[in-house]
């Protein structure tokens, strides 16, 4: 079936070095995210698992077998590709059943298998026109055509909702969800949106400059990060970072604290801060807050919270939500 | 004022455009009509338009030299090199398009270099091959060498319209399980049509047209137009009118060619200047 493991991937041009070593492995029928900023090397990892870049040193093994050298097409999985990729020339039939003609079978087979998955993805009266005529959305849903007909072991997605718009998008969403619920097969997805890795993913990898940072699921990168750098990541609006001497009464170089587990008072509490902004979402209200030696912080108040600029106010960290890091950016348990 | 300052402009720019226009053109024009004059008054440059227009030229070149026999070498090299020229030239630009290595620049660079050596220098080296190799006046022999000729000029224009296609695309055809050959075949070639007809356009002209090795190489069985003209020019004695006639004849397929082929033509060339 499908699982996918990295054994110490390794990617270099040259003395540039992409991803200095990767290991990582991936359960049969696993949604996986890929997720950080932009340069951090996760669409080349997913190049490598593709078969599209070679691999400097490391292995892949997909199904148990090693697939380190194998041609793209060899390792039965499909890609979606940021850009859609779609053939210009060839009509949504054309470019659903490429890969099939590709592997040389029957033509009523082919026939039958473009039709269940045009009626899948709504596309059946679409199957005649050219990807030019097609709006985003459609060219979207051919590009997932392309790729569920091959019936492939996983599926690996390259970004594929940036180009569409907000709404859309969530839609989209939903739908690659839904379709992995009913095929059951592997999915690896790269995005830099940590909404979409929160909110897709059984599992998160985060990276950062090549390197695996953590992996886990989103509420444990959420309530346990491993790092200074998936703490800032992980979480909208970002956690609030403070280092110096309001860390050193927690014995740490820098603490963490979200801004939805600061309780807020108008007597006392721990930090003493003054409003600068409010942003008002109607569900909650973000007030970004000057608090003195602990710097610029962001605090999330339930509901329409009224706050006047310049009005002072109280925090209070939940005791039992502060992450606590060392001077090199790692977590401190206890 | 403005909108007269503009109209002037215009006039302006319009004129100068012609004028360049009329100079390129004026000796095919020249040539076409000396070609229906009489050989006295296609000496006597006062007489630009004749006393009286005849198509004896055309009759006599008829009647000496099988133009058939000419034209049919001009297409079978013309159309010959180039087809061979675009299957070395379609997986070359594409290697150097879309797996560049680090010296694809100096390559690219290296091949257009060898436009820049005047041909007469190789002309004794590659004269002695073919006599020895007995590729003289041979189809084959001719078709190689224009094709050698035209090579870097269609692996530029190749190259610069296939960087314009992404590469994602071709990727996507690699995780469909397209061989090489199947990616170029059914994915890139389609994709870049109208680079490689205005290509193959402009090589067709290029090759017909070509007169220092077919004059140099061929003698009869393998003479192509060019060879048909310049048996028309002697030392001595009245030809221009003849050899007008015998010029027309030639340049008057490629002439049709490129005039239907005029947009393609264009459109090929100023490909990738324009976003």
């Amino acid at each position: 079936m499908g699982t996918i493991s990295l054994k110490n991937a390794r990617k270099a041009f040259g003395d540039v070095v992409i991803i200095p070593g990767a290991s990582l492995d991936i359960r049969n029928g696993e949604f996986v995210v890929f997720v950080g900023p932009s340069g951090c090397g996760k669409s080349t990892l997913l190049r490598m698992i593709a078969g599209l870049e070679d691999l400097t040193s490391g292995a892949i093994l997909i199904d148990g077998k090693d697939m380190t050298e194998a041609a793209p097409s060899k390792r039965g999985l499909s890609m979606v590709f940021q850009s859609y990729a779609l053939y210009p020339h060839m009509s949504v039939r054309g470019n659903i059943s490429f890969g099939l003609k590709m592997a040389g079978m029957p033509k009523a087979e082919i026939e039958a298998k473009v039709a269940k998955a045009a009626a899948t993805l709504n596309l059946t009266e679409y199957l005649d026109r050219k990807p030019r005529q097609l709006s985003g959305g459609q060219r979207q849903r051919v590009a997932i055509g392309r790729a569920i007909v091959r019936n492939p072991e996983g599926f690996l997605f390259d970004e594929p909702l940036s180009n569409l718009d907000a709404a859309l998008r969530v839609n989209m969403r939903l739908e690659i969800m839904q379709m992995h619920k009913d095929l059951g097969a592997t999915m690896i997805y790269v995005t830099h949106d940590q909404v979409e890795a929160m909110t897709m993913a059984d599992r998160i990898v985060v990276l950062n400059r090549g390197n695996i940072e953590q992996v886990g699921s989103p509420l444990e990168l959420y309530n346990r990060p491993d790092s200074l750098f998936v703490a800032g990541f992980i979480g909208s609006p970002k956690m609030n970072l403070i280092s110096g001497k309001p860390a050193e009464k927690f014995d740490a170089h820098t603490i963490g604290i979200r801004p939805e587990h600061l309780g807020i008072s108008l007597k006392d509490g721990t930090w003493s801060a003054k409003i600068s902004l409010a942003e008002h979402l109607g569900a909650d209200t973000f007030l970004h807050v000057d608090a003195g030696p602990c710097g610029m912080m962001t605090v999330r108040a339930a509901g329409e919270y009224d706050a006047a600029p310049g009005a002072k106010i109280f925090l209070t960290p939940e005791p039992d939500r502060i992450h606590r890091f060392d001077k090199d950016g790692r977590a401190i348990r206890k | 004022m403005a909108r007269n300052a503009s109209i002037r402009r215009k006039l302006v720019v319009t004129a100068f455009a012609w004028t360049v226009g009329l100079v390129i053109f004026f000796p095919i024009l020249w040539t076409v009509l000396t070609s229906f004059k009489t050989e006295g008054d296609a000496i006597n440059i006062a007489s630009f338009f004749s006393t009286g227009w005849t198509t004896e030229a055309y009759s006599v070149v008829q009647s000496r030299s099988n133009y058939v026999q000419f034209a049919m070498n001009s297409v079978i090299l013309a159309l010959g090199s180039t087809f061979f020229a675009l299957v070395i030239a379609i997986p070359s630009a594409w290697a150097m398009a879309f797996a560049p290595g680090k010296r694809t620049k100096d390559l690219l660079m290296w091949m257009l270099s060898t436009k820049m050596m005047p041909p007469v220098g190789a002309l004794i080296p590659i004269y002695l091959i073919f006599r020895d190799f007995g590729l003289l006046d041979t189809r084959g022999g001719i078709i190689t060498v224009l094709m050698l000729l035209n090579l870097p000029i269609i692996i530029w224009m190749l190259y610069t319209y296939f960087k314009e296609i992404p590469g994602e695309i071709l990727e996507a055809s690699r995780m469909d399980g397209a061989s090489l050959g199947k990616e170029l075949l059914y994915v890139l070639t389609p994709m870049a049509i109208p680079g490689i007809a205005s290509t193959l356009l402009l090589n067709i002209i290029l090759a017909w047209n070509e007169a220092f090795w077919t004059l140099a190489l061929t003698t009869k069985d393998a003479a192509p137009l060019t060879q048909f003209i310049a048996s028309y020019s002697s030392p001595e004695g009245l030809f221009w009118a003849k050899l007008s006639a015998a010029s027309t004849m030639a340049i008057a397929p490629i002439l049709v060619l490129g005039w239907f082929a005029q947009k393609q033509l264009v459109r090929g060339l100023t490909f990738g200047a324009v976003k």
